[in-house]
């Protein structure tokens, strides 16, 4: 049984002009989990929070916060709370105050008031702050406040817009991994908007791939990232080795395909036809490197080395097959392999696991 | 050594454009404490204008007027224009363009237009001239300013802002009144002083929209120096310079603080 959704999106579209920025989009967000819409720049996910926040309506379609449908609310009358991209702290005002602004507006005591500000800010560890004036904060800390000015108001969705766009590298994976705790501590649906895949996939329970104004994918990260449905989210997620391929004989759950001039077992999710053109999708770390000499490792693919880059645990093998199509194999360094290292222009097998590749259909 | 020449030359030119600015009003301050009537010649310090200013009731009265109509209309204009600034940054209403485009058009024309239309205006709707006349017709010129200004500065801000007020709960009024207000503050304030200097001395305007009932101090001087400068007039000029610079002080030191 699944529980009801705290958000849904029945049939949604808004357009700006002549753009369609979400085009007839339909998702549900469970209570409690952390949903992150992934995609490139200008997909509409942004327009997905205003939406729901209430900055923008849809002209199309339907939206419902916790069953009840809030198409035509205004922002202040909708149980959500934005982490805006930049911020956009209230420059007059002191880190208490921006972050009990929302319970102010509420009408709360001020007792009440101070120590759930005390509370939030905690929660952040901005404590001594809170006389702070916002301009004199660092990116990091200004990020803080904005999450402790929403969360203050216990939202029943959490919208963050790309909330980390702005911090260098370390502090935005400290950041993350504090988000994610603030997470599990509060039990808050979070929604999470970004376009690096790695943000996605570390820290979400599912993840919806955009593009367009359109949903690619939805699913765990794993299920997006082993099984993506098209060569789109294939090729948005992580580095992907694509191979053209011919099905050569297929059975209900295995098929045949011939790959560069190989005849390679593989297994069958997507009831292929014999003759059908495909693309064959590999990831790097999933495929095997081994030397001519060594025993030759069944159905395999022949190439001849290009180059090697070093990345400290791994080692990138960039090999030219003989159709002319670069792959990527990264190889892990073991006790079987202490040393990797491929002259250039040396011959080599490369092979998988019967099982791991993802064939879709070449359109 | 050889740069000299460049130097002096370079002292001399500012030295003649600011003495060319400032002159007029240097000799305007120092004959006020000039010890006689008529003659252009210095003959000695006294503060007697001022003693005599003090006790001219006429000229007095008429600062008194012209300082109520000069807070009542940038009050008035200030309020109107700030509201007006914020709808034109804010809402999406057919015309808008137009709108602002057409504050820029009272801001352009001529004082001597405005006037006369003014002046037809009220002979039209039969209102008497005098003090609610000037009042509207003072509120008219001065709110293009205070728009204008106020917008620049609304326009500056990160809209993001304004939308998160909303987002944490505050109703439009609320989000206006805790955040935007405070915002805008130092741009209200100088919108404000400026209005309030650009009515304190309108000549043109005013001299067709008011009556004989109502008199205010520009005026009141004009056709006082019709009969030669009198040095009350100078003291009293004086005493306008001194609030006019206390006032433009004022304005940059707020304008200094908002961007800090």
């Amino acid at each position: 049984m699944t529980p009801t959704p705290i958000v849904r999106f029945r049939n949604v579209t808004k357009r700006y002009g002549d753009t369609s920025a979400v085009d007839r989009m339909n998702f549900d967000v469970y209570p409690g989990e952390f949903l992150t819409l992934l995609g490139p720049s200008g997909c509409g996910k942004t327009t997905i929070l205003r939406l729901i926040a209430g900055l923008d309506e849809a002209d199309v379609g339907d939206i419902f916060i916790d069953g009840k449908r809030v198409n035509g609310l205004p922002p202040n009358r909708r149980d959500v709370n934005t982490v805006f991209q930049n911020y956009a702290l209230f420059p007059h005002m002191s880190v208490a105050e921006n972050v009990g602004f929302g319970l102010k507006m509420k009408g709360l005591p001020p007792s009440t008031i101070t120590s759930r500000v005390g509370a939030a800010l905690s929660m952040v560890k901005l404590d001594e702050l809170a006389r702070r004036r916002v301009r004199a904060l660092s990116g990091g800390q200004q990020q803080r406040v904005a999450v402790a000015r929403a969360i203050v108001n216990e939202p029943l969705v959490l919208l963050l817009d790309e909330p980390f766009s702005a911090l260098d590298y370390k502090l935005r994976k400290q950041m993350q991994l504090e988000l994610k705790r603030l997470h599990r501590r509060l039990g808050i649906t979070f929604l999470f908007v970004t376009h690096d895949q790695n943000e996605a996939i570390s820290m979400s329970d599912r993840i919806i791939v955009m593009n367009d104004g359109r949903i690619e994918q939805i699913g765990t990260p794993r299920q997006i990232y082993e099984s993506p449905d098209n060569m789109f989210v294939a090729e948005f997620v992580g580095e992907i080795n694509t191979l053209d391929g011919v099905v050569t004989a297929a059975e209900q759950t295995t098929l045949t395909a011939r790959v560069e001039d190989a005849e390679f077992p593989m297994t069958n999710r997507r009831g292929f036809q014999p003759g059908q053109r495909v693309k064959v999708l590999l990831r790097p770390e999933d495929l095997f490197v081994s030397q001519l000499q060594d025993e030759a490792p069944g159905p395999h693919l022949t190439g001849t080395v290009e180059d090697q880059i070093y990345k400290g645990t791994t080692v990138d093998v960039f090999i030219r097959l003989a159709s002319g199509t670069t792959v990527c194999a990264t190889q892990f360094f073991n006790e079987d392999a202490e040393d990797i290292s491929y002259r250039v222009n040396e011959s080599v097998h490369v092979t998988w696991i019967r099982g791991w590749e993802v064939v879709l259909p070449d359109d | 050594m050889r740069r000299r020449p460049a130097k002096i030359a370079r002292i001399l030119y500012l030295v003649t454009i600011y003495g060319f600015l400032y002159l007029p009003i240097a000799v305007l301050i120092l004959y006020s404490f000039n010890d006689t009537r008529y003659s252009s010649n210095w003959q000695g310090f006294t503060l007697k204008w001022y003693t005599a200013l003090g006790d001219n009731r006429m000229l007095l009265d008429s600062l008194g007027n012209s300082l109520l109509v000069a807070l009542l209309s940038s009050t008035i204009a200030t309020a109107i224009g700030t509201l007006a600034a914020v709808a034109f940054q804010r809402y999406r209403f057919p015309g808008r363009k137009l709108l602002y485009g057409l504050l820029f058009v009272v801001m352009m024309s001529p004082d001597i237009v405005m006037g006369i239309s003014l002046l037809m205006f009220f002979i039209l709707v039969r209102l008497e001239p005098g003090f609610l006349t000037l009042v509207l017709s003072h509120i008219t010129f001065c709110l293009p300013f205070v728009a204008v200004t106020i917008h620049a500065r609304i326009a500056d801000f990160d809209p993001n802002v304004i939308e998160a007020a909303r987002d944490l709960g505050a109703s439009e009024y609320q989000a206006f009144r805790h955040v935007i207000l405070p915002m805008l503050l130092p741009a209200v304030v100088s919108g404000w002083l400026l209005s309030f200097t650009l009515s304190l001395d309108d000549v043109i305007v005013s001299f067709f929209v008011t009556g004989p009932t109502f008199e205010i101090l520009p005026l009141k001087i004009y056709s006082m120096v019709r009969l030669g400068v009198k040095p009350e007039v100078n003291a009293l000029s004086t005493v306008l310079f001194a609030i006019t610079l206390m006032t433009v002080f004022v304005s940059h030191l707020l304008v200094k603080e908002k961007r800090s």
